[in-house]
């Protein structure tokens, strides 16, 4: 990937930046200002949460060329919470593990790297939602600082 | 004034923890792994196991992932910002900065400092110290330090038992909004060559046993003893300590030298379950104790860089640290998510099968 193409994209690779439309509140991903649902001008910046579920999935054994380290990886269309539909890849998870309709969240992670000399590509991909431990001791009586 | 009273830092304007996150990655390699390969499984590991970062993570990612954490627990919008430091050794590229890239992950760009630190393992601490100065100055209401690596260890030495992956990072901000405030910091700095990697070295050298006590031991036990002596406290006026971990048996026995009990030592101390995660050693041990640590309670945190050097804070813990600590995932929520891997994964892993996949 030449760096000015990465360089464009990073709002939304880094931190999926979509936008949403002013007239009828649709989020769009990835940003393409003009609206699908209403056509008109959607250019207002929108932070989308990161949280979704796995719409469907595959594994990739052959990859395209800077992603073979990779390989085998999972490749999901995931339904992001606000509404729109994306491809991305899972990570921290084996294929046996994934399942339709497992929630995830968003990650910033390497994408790929071109070899040891070139620009490495940043990006989202999405991860079963991280496990929070039960509860913690109970909170002894409130201590002034 | 005490007579090395301004050997301690304090800023103008007081300054504390207003967030923080930890990350770590979810791989584990069992020291005995490594035993079983290189000394025929004679060999006692030094910590039981080491985290190990995935093919698509890096100091970057994970910098952005504990730094997502803060920003949460700090309540604030990250183009609030004015600094976004990353400490390590182990920087994605030699020219071009993680930090630029942190801190367009995070939303904090354009108008922010942006860089990176370099002082081996204490490379977060130092970007620490000036996030204290930067806002203790009011050049800036709010500064984040990162401390964050995936350390490098030669197949084979001692030091890859240990070397593993993770850190934290903070969100500085004035004391009056802070979940922790600093009392005061220290630092204490010498030229000690006990470990070091030349520029295109891949794996760093070592001094062996001349990193104990003229590297490691004097600068902790130096600057934790001077800060306590400016600030007029003892060991046991602090319910939780945290020194840099290389291993299990330094910090016990810095621990022990200083007339701090083991229980003081014990939730902060994670280097049986991650390794040693250089950068960010002492700050993830700091984030684990934040995790449980109650109003008024005091903590000291120490700690070490090779080459050489030692930073002392001394924190005291706020009633926003009990609202403030479940808006992110916990430091033990990270060490739990656990997968464990064998030599051969690790090695993959951590690109030491040479694919010449170049372009």
């Amino acid at each position: 990937m030449h760096p000015a193409r990465a360089w464009r994209g990073r709002s939304q690779r880094y931190r999926l930046e979509g936008e949403i439309c002013e007239g009828c509140g649709a989020r769009l991903f990835p940003p393409r200002d003009i609206c699908p649902e209403c056509q008109r001008p959607a250019r207002t910046p929108y932070p989308l949460s990161g949280r979704g579920e796995v719409y469907s999935y595959t594994v990739v054994y052959e990859p395209p060329a800077g992603y073979e380290e990779q390989a085998p990886y999972i490749v999901a269309l995931i339904k992001l919470e606000e509404g729109p539909l994306i491809s991305a890849m899972l990570t921290d998870v084996e294929p046996e593990e994934v399942y339709i309709g497992m929630p995830v969240e968003m990650v910033t992670r390497v994408l790929h790297r071109q070899g040891e000399r070139g620009v490495i590509a940043y990006g989202y991909k999405f991860r079963p939602v991280l496990r929070r431990m039960a509860t913690m001791p109970a909170q002894p009586a409130t201590v002034t600082a | 004034m005490r007579a090395n009273g301004d050997r301690m830092m304090k800023p103008a304007r007081p300054v504390g923890i207003v967030g923080y996150g930890a990350y770590v990655p979810r791989y584990r390699l069992p020291g005995t792994e490594i035993s079983r390969l290189w000394t025929g499984g004679t060999e006692p590991p030094p910590v039981r196991e080491k985290a190990v970062p995935g093919l698509d993570e890096d100091v970057v990612t994970m910098s952005i992932e504990a730094a997502r954490n803060a920003l949460a627990r700090a309540g604030i919008p990250a183009n609030r910002l004015r600094a976004v430091w990353v400490g390590s050794e182990s920087h994605p590229y030699a020219v071009k900065p993680s930090a630029t890239i942190v801190a367009e992950a995070i939303g904090a760009t354009p108008y922010v400092q942006a860089g990176d630190w370099e002082f081996a393992c204490k490379a977060g601490t130092e970007a620490m110290q000036a996030a204290i100065g930067l806002v203790g100055s009011r050049m800036a209401d709010y500064a984040m330090a990162i401390g964050m690596d995936t350390a490098q260890g030669r197949p084979g030495d001692a030091l890859e038992y240990t070397a593993g992956a993770g850190g934290a990072a903070f969100v500085l901000g004035p004391a009056e909004e802070s979940l922790a405030i600093i009392e005061g910091s220290l630092s204490y700095v010498t030229d000690t060559p006990d470990f070091w990697r030349r520029a295109h070295a891949r794996y760093p050298e070592h001094g062996g046993r001349f990193t104990g006590e003229p590297a490691y031991f004097h600068h902790i036990v130096e600057a934790a003893r001077q800060l306590m002596e400016a600030l007029g406290t003892r060991p046991e006026d602090y319910t939780y300590a945290v020194f840099h971990q290389p291993n299990v048996k330094f910090p016990q026995k810095a621990a022990k030298t200083l007339g701090f009990r083991p229980e003081q030592i014990q939730t902060g101390l994670l280097v049986d379950e991650i390794g040693n995660t250089y950068a960010g050693s002492c700050l993830i041990g700091l984030t684990a104790i934040l995790d449980e640590a109650q109003p008024g309670d005091r903590i000291l945190a120490v700690s070490f860089g090779s080459g050489a050097g030692s930073d002392a804070f001394s924190l005291v813990v706020t009633e926003a640290v009990l609202e403030r600590r479940d808006r992110a995932p916990r430091t033990r929520d990270y060490i739990a998510r656990r997968v464990v891997i064998d030599y051969a994964t690790y090695a993959r892993y951590r690109k030491k099968i040479v694919l010449d996949t170049a372009a």
